[in-house]
């Protein structure tokens, strides 16, 4: 049962620390000179780093406001499954905890979807997507997971 | 250590600054305007001095990727002397007040190679000791949205209903409580009443039968509540 349990919480944290790293660190689309989006445009020029902010297109700004949302969702989704573990009845679901889990993967598959078909606007063909928009796709099955595991999974003593 | 105090306190007011006799220009960082209209490019200063009659402001403008500055625009004796030669000739216009301190100016019909930085530059004599102050001009053909807003917004919506949709929740939970509540205690009162009449009911033979049924029927809404 506590193997059930610590796994359950790992998954969820797994998510989220993959949520964390794909919204702060910048490197949604990758070219050989540098990073860029969420937030800055990084690039090596001759030798040293340069950043500017990002455009301020509406779309980029969607896709930042769905991560964070997501993080949002997902520590509230954390919060509430502790919360539920100490006052749920017997044999009850994690309903609260698998609702907000699945909102906040919803959030971040819409925030992923809007990048990949809105991004050629801003991003030059030769670029190629960066590993945040990866862990970005990858946390969404996982967030998912978990949220249904919550919905499944019932309370017992 | 009174000494000690002394000496610190002498040292405090001899590295404070008294009034100097700098004059501080006031203008903007950056200004965004759209091509084909009209901007207003703010300047004042401060000065210890009162505003003398000699006060002068002057505009120098320095296009964007280029090294030298061409002078626009100049006030002194009381008299505004706009370009009449240069890159602003019939678009520059003097809508400062410089008794009130204010040298801002007009630049009307922007064009895309307006794009640049504008330096202004006052002297409030005898306090003609001062730091120019630039403006940045950027002419767009549509204003783009400030960094920021539309993430803040979405972000605070769907908060919003998430915290009205948690509030509508309790507010329901409390309601629907009362009312249960409510008519529970009606339902008791009513149970009450009838025991009592079939108690004081009419025939003793039916008597003896009835009050058991209510007696039993009053345990069994113990129990219940229980």
């Amino acid at each position: 049962m506590l193997l059930l349990l610590l796994g359950i919480v790992l998954l969820h944290v797994a998510a989220l620390v993959l949520l964390f790293v794909s919204t702060i660190v910048s490197a949604w689309t990758s070219s050989d000179i540098g990073t860029s989006d969420l937030w800055t445009n990084c690039s090596i020029i001759n030798g040293g780093y340069r950043c500017d902010g990002a455009s301020t297109g509406e779309w980029i700004q969607a896709v930042q406001a769905l991560m964070i949302l997501s993080i949002i969702f997902s520590c509230l989704a954390l919060f509430l499954f502790f919360c539920q573990l100490f006052t749920l009845q017997k044999g009850g679901r994690f309903f609260i905890t698998g609702t907000f889990q699945i909102i906040a993967s919803l959030f971040v598959m819409s925030g992923a979807i809007i990048y990949t078909v809105m991004s050629p606007e801003w991003v030059p063909d030769t670029d190629e997507f960066g590993y945040s928009y990866i862990l970005a796709w990858v946390s969404f099955p996982m967030a998912l997971i978990s949220g249904l595991i919550y919905v499944i999974l019932r309370k017992r003593e | 250590m009174l000494t000690l105090v002394a000496l610190a306190s002498l040292l405090v007011l001899a590295t404070v600054p008294e009034p100097s006799q700098a004059i501080v220009i006031y203008t903007g960082w950056e200004r965004h305007a759209l091509v084909g209209t009209e901007v207003r490019l703010s300047c004042s200063f401060f000065s210890w001095r009162w505003t003398s009659e000699d006060v002068t402001f002057s505009w120098t403008y320095r296009p964007d990727g280029a090294r030298d500055s061409i002078s626009i625009f100049h006030y002194t004796g009381g008299m505004a002397y706009v370009d009449n030669k240069g890159p602003f000739r019939d678009r520059l216009e003097f809508v400062g007040d410089p008794g009130r301190r204010d040298g801002s100016i007009l630049l009307k019909n922007l064009e895309f190679s307006d794009n640049g930085t504008f330096t202004c530059d006052a002297k409030n004599p005898p306090d003609i000791v001062g730091r120019p102050s630039s403006v940045r001009l950027l002419v767009f053909e549509k204003v783009p949205i400030q960094a920021g807003v539309i993430t803040g917004s979405i972000i605070g919506a769907v908060l919003g209903l998430l915290l009205l949709i948690v509030v509508i929740y309790y507010l329901m939970r409390f309601l629907v409580a009362r009312r249960v509540f409510s008519l529970n205690v009606s339902k008791h009162g009513k149970k009450k009443k009838e025991g009592s009449q079939q108690r004081q009911g009419p025939a003793p033979a039916v008597d003896t039968a009835k009050p058991k049924t209510s007696e039993k029927k009053k345990q069994e809404s113990r129990k219940d509540r229980k």
